[in-house]
């Protein structure tokens, strides 16, 4: 045997036998030790040549990450615009669906809708305008409502817009009817916008939670017009009637849209009024 | 013919009065656009068709309002009054001539407001309208008062621009 056969045979043997350990399983350790080093020297050079190329290429990355995010940022802006106005869109039809409601389930009557436009420019009187007049048939007097109950009623009246009279004014007064203590009262608005009732009998029992509705006495309202609910009652012996103070049933300060009950005519009792003078 | 713009700015500040600052509540009071309108263009040195600015105001504000005539007539007037009567006396420092017509203008309307209408029968409680509704409203118009003042002194520079002299 020559000596290059013999070296082949040697190098055989060596790889047969390492062949063999690492098949019963001897080179893991080792196996695993030499990965972990080449995964290491591989993790080395990629991240630095990943570094290398972002510097080379970022520049121009820049440049168009900042025309995209402009782009985007405009896309953005224009979303936002057109979910506000369909939220608004949103708003107004969930109002016009609770005063259609509203309008069905009080047949009787006939409504026209209005918007509020504005508000009277002095903070003394509880006045709103909206955008149907006389051309839209609305007369002075008709009263105002929402689905949540009674607003006030037209004031003034041009071709298109009329200014209604809030029940919160502190001129306003409407005859009510409180229906657990089946006894009739007066509502007064205030400056502040609370309402309160006065002028009710002593011998009535009013309770807070004690629903108001419109009693038509007077002829300025139709009857059975939701107002609000008896939050607390003051009741002094020496006194001659009692008075309560009203959480109204309609949101004042969020009004927007409003119906105008407009097959009702207010009836002047005015001339039936016995005078004071003799 | 730069004094037309009375009736547009007038107009926007009616609009602006009714639908937006009369939301911008502080209690139950708020400020009062036109009077501080007025009382600015009135301070300025060179402005001589304050009057004619208020009867506008008065005719615009009195068209939307309920508020009797008379009171939007006698409150502006008297503003540009003070407003006339403070600029020739107290012209080295027109912001405190402005924070002075505001202060008085301001409790006067709302004085004459709340006698006239209670003699017209509104029954008012004195306490309510000062704590919620007079206190408020003249904190209101104080802070805007030097905005205005200073949007209407760059209207009086443009409708009566300085004459060049050679």
């Amino acid at each position: 045997m020559n000596s290059r056969s013999l070296q082949t045979t040697i190098i055989f043997l060596i790889m047969g036998g390492i062949l063999a350990l690492a098949l019963g399983g001897y080179l893991g350790s080792a196996s695993r030790q030499f990965s972990d080093v080449l995964i290491e020297i591989q993790t080395w050079v990629s991240t630095r040549f990943l570094g290398f190329q972002d510097f080379v290429t970022a520049p121009r990355d820049i440049v168009s990450l900042r025309q995209r995010n402009a782009e985007l940022e405009t896309q953005v802006s224009q979303l936002q615009a057109q979910l506000i106005e369909m939220q608004q869109r949103v708003n107004e039809t969930e109002i016009l669906a609770a005063l259609v409601d509203f309008s069905r389930s009080n047949p009787e009557s006939t409504y026209k809708a209005a918007t509020v436009i504005g508000r009277d420019p002095s903070p003394f009187l509880h006045y709103i305008i909206i955008n149907r007049g006389s051309n839209d048939e609305i007369l002075r007097g008709m009263p105002v409502v929402t689905n949540q109950g009674l607003v006030g009623r037209i004031d003034a009246v041009i071709a298109d817009a009329a200014r209604v009279q809030l029940i919160t004014d502190p001129a306003s007064a409407v005859n009510v009817f409180l229906q657990k203590a089946d006894t009739s009262a007066i509502l007064f608005g205030s400056v502040t916008g609370d309402i309160s009732l006065d002028m009710i009998s002593q011998n009535a029992t009013v309770e807070p939670g004690d629903l108001i509705l419109t009693s038509g006495l007077g002829g300025g309202f139709p009857s059975d017009l939701i107002i609000g609910q008896v939050v607390t009652v003051r009741t002094l012996e020496f006194e001659l009637f009692q008075q309560a103070t009203i959480q109204p049933a309609v949101d004042f300060t969020r009004l927007q849209i409003v119906l105008v009950i407009t097959n009702f005519r207010p009836v002047d009792i005015s001339p039936l009024v016995p005078s004071t003078s003799p | 013919m730069r004094n037309l713009i009375a009736f547009p700015l007038i107009g926007l500040a009616v609009i602006l009065q009714s639908s937006v600052i009369s939301e911008v509540r502080l209690l139950s009071g708020y400020a009062d656009l036109l009077l501080l309108i007025l009382a600015a263009w009135a301070l300025q040195k060179r402005v001589e068709s304050s009057w004619h600015w208020a009867v506008v105001a008065c005719l615009a504000v009195g068209f939307v309002s309920s508020m009797p005539w008379f009171v939007l007539v006698v409150g502006y007037f008297v503003v540009v009054f003070m407003a006339r009567a403070l600029q020739k006396r107290v012209w080295q420092a027109p912001l405190l001539a402005m924070f002075s017509v505001v202060f008085l203008g301001t409790l006067f309307m709302h004085a004459l407001s709340f006698v006239v209408l209670q003699i017209l029968g509104t029954p008012f409680s004195i306490d309510e309208v000062i704590g919620l509704v007079t206190l408020p409203g003249l904190l209101l118009n104080m802070l805007f008062s030097i905005h205005i003042y200073a949007f209407m002194r760059d209207l009086a520079r443009w409708v009566y621009p300085f004459e060049e002299h050679e």
